[in-house]
């Protein structure tokens, strides 16, 4: 034993935080990932202290002020910094609590359909056969139809509604995950350290989640983040379609939804809530980048 | 390649029927009494009830509802309108002209635009062109498309006035339909000015739809032609002699275009979705408005027959852009 540890300095460090220092490192050298990472964090602040931050409460029609422009133009008010909708309301606080929603339906879909996708595509992967064959099956089936269509008709199923429509889109995003899981789940599956473990009497499950699984993650973590934006895009797209979140709640998609008649009189209500959408998931993609150039090991020039 | 194509089949017949079970099922999970659905009569008497059920087929067991489903479909049924009474496959084969043609104005759009910016950025690597492109493509990527069609009408067609704002084509306009595409029946009418006002319509929903493949398809063509310059045979060439426009238009695309054929082709499924947004922002009457317009009815055979045809639709482009990947890339075939 005192052998091995005498000859681990000379390899490299496997300890965690050399790890997390290595990965920092790359990530670091992409500077549209940094400034992705910023928006993001500054979003993630935003949707927190929401509350504190935003200046009137998002639903109150202050009916005097309808349709106000922002402050910079001719007749704004300083009090609605970017103006008012077609019912009086303050776009600054329905914008600031919309990055709640639009937070929130992220971080939901991507959970469910990691967490779905990594089961499923685990034991795909691990036990093949008529298992694997069935589930791929599956999988092709939901991918045969257009994810946006899928989705609309499901909440059309379920009923319109934020809830259902993170539902729908989850399960529709499942099974790109469960084809990453799978096929990293196969390569790995054969490699000499899950023998070694085999051998060592590992049971099925401890092969699965504890051996293979954490050598799986990069691809999972990288489509993590697509699907993150994606989900915050479909989101807001079937708010737009008015099966999302329903009025008066101030979801990004569901504001534009509102505003569309107004394009034309009153740009300020159908620009700012569609930046929003763009600047966040931008924000999401170029971090995205970053992941993908800092976990991919054939990029990495060591 | 007989063997390829077999192996493609073999799939996906499990596949379609695997789809056809969702959409048959899809009727009997939704709240509500599939026969009051599909009948579109709300308040009925038992007798009537028992009527329509029986009309409908739903007395029977549910395998042999779902083998009669099936057998219909193969023969191009797929139930008839909630609304207009009208056979499913009939407004079908009426729209899908419309999204075709919108369709295949993005998708070459997309290309004409996205491969020579995706060459240039490879070729300059680095440089200030490159940072531009991959940043334009990122923003384009991340898109919100609805809003970027709002956008668009707001500046082209309502501040500059360049584009009119919904349809596909100016009311004074008047002909037969003969192929279904605008932009040849206007040729053929011979009306002045026809094939000037349908082209205008089908710009911005163009740009809309082929926003993200666009990007999508930029993006590979980048990182595929990096990949093949620093390949041996490029250098052989370069070492030749040949100019850069030879070496990268001649040995350098045509291997790089190898993946960015499946993006084009994958982008196929994206813009069906897609347009299902554009449609609805630019009212064009095509297949994806159609379906919106149907779950806003409440058109359940609709939606469950749409929903069917498009994912045979999808299944069969999906089906012609791996035999065309296995046409040019003989590798893929074993």
């Amino acid at each position: 034993m005192t052998e091995v540890t005498a000859t681990t300095p000379i390899s490299t460090d496997p300890s965690r935080r050399a790890r997390l220092a290595e990965f920092w490192y790359y990530f670091s050298e992409n500077r549209g990932a940094v400034i992705g990472l910023i928006f993001f964090l500054f979003l993630v602040l935003l949707a927190i202290c929401a509350p504190l931050i935003a200046p009137h409460d998002p639903t109150i029609q202050y009916r005097e002020a309808i349709l106000l422009p922002p402050f910079w133009q001719e007749g704004g008010r300083a009090a609605f910094l970017l103006g008012t909708d077609a019912v009086g309301r303050d776009m600054l606080s329905r914008l600031i609590y919309g990055t709640r929603f639009s937070l929130f339906v992220g971080v939901i879909v991507t959970t469910l359909s990691l967490i779905g996708g990594i089961l499923i595509g685990v034991i795909a992967g691990y036990f093949r056969g008529w298992v694997d064959t069935v589930i791929m099956r599956i999988m092709d089936i939901i991918l045969a139809f257009p994810s946006l269509l899928l989705a609309l008709v499901l909440v059309a199923v379920l009923g319109p509604g934020l809830t259902n429509a993170m539902i729908a889109i989850a399960l529709v995003f499942q099974p790109h995950f469960v084809r990453l899981t799978r096929a990293a789940v196969m390569t790995e599956k054969t490699r000499d350290y899950v023998v070694a473990a085999k051998v060592a009497g590992a049971g099925h499950l401890r092969l699965m989640f504890k051996t293979i699984l954490p050598n799986c993650m990069a691809p999972l973590i990288v489509q993590a983040t697509l699907s993150f934006s994606s989900a915050i895009l479909d989101a807001a797209a079937l708010g737009f379609l008015g099966m999302g979140a329903q009025p008066p709640t101030p979801e990004w998609g569901t504001m534009l939804a509102e505003a569309r008649e107004f394009i034309l009189r009153a740009w300020w209500v159908v620009t700012l809530p569609g930046l929003a959408i763009l600047a966040t998931v931008l924000a999401i993609n170029l971090m995205g980048d970053g992941l993908r150039d800092a976990l991919d090991p054939k990029l990495k020039r060591s | 390649m007989f063997r390829f194509l077999l192996g493609r089949l073999a799939v996906l017949i499990p596949t379609f029927i695997g789809v056809s079970i969702i959409a048959f099922s899809f009727i009997r999970l939704l709240p509500g009494d599939p026969v009051a659905l599909l009948s579109g009569e709300r308040v009925m008497s038992p007798e009537r009830h028992a009527e329509i059920s029986h009309q409908l087929g739903f007395d029977r067991p549910i395998v042999v509802q779902y083998l009669d489903y099936l057998w219909g479909v193969l023969q191009g049924d797929f139930g008839l309108s909630i609304v207009t009474k009208r056979p499913v496959i009939d407004q079908f084969l009426e729209l899908f002209p419309a999204t075709v043609e919108l369709s295949l104005c993005a998708i070459i759009f997309a290309v004409v635009v996205g491969i020579p910016a995706g060459v240039i950025a490879a070729i300059k690597r680095g440089s200030i062109f490159d940072q531009i492109i991959m940043g334009t493509a990122l923003v384009g990527f991340s898109m919100p498309i609805f809003w970027w069609g709002l956008l668009l009408i707001i500046v082209v067609s309502g501040i500059l006035q360049w584009t009119p704002v919904s349809g596909r084509i100016s009311l004074m306009f008047f002909f037969p339909s003969v192929t279904g595409f605008m932009l040849i029946d206007s040729l053929l009418s011979g009306q002045e000015g026809a094939f000037q006002s349908a082209f205008s319509h089908l710009i911005l929903p163009t740009i809309v739809l082929g926003t993200i493949p666009l990007a999508v398809i930029a993006r590979q063509t980048r990182s595929a032609m990096l990949e093949v310059l620093s390949e041996d045979y490029v250098r052989t060439a370069r070492a030749k002699g040949l100019s850069t426009f030879r070496v990268v238009g001649i040995h350098a695309l045509r291997n790089a275009m190898i993946p960015v054929v499946t993006t084009i082709g994958l982008q196929i499924g994206v813009m069906l979705a897609g347009a299902i947004l554009t449609e609805t922002i630019f009212s064009w009457p095509g297949i994806g408005k159609w379906m919106v317009d149907s779950v806003f009815r409440r058109d359940y055979a609709v939606i469950q027959g749409g929903l069917l045809i498009i994912a045979g639709v999808i299944m069969l482009v999906n089906l012609a852009v791996d035999l065309l990947y296995g046409l040019i890339n003989p590798r893929i075939r074993h």
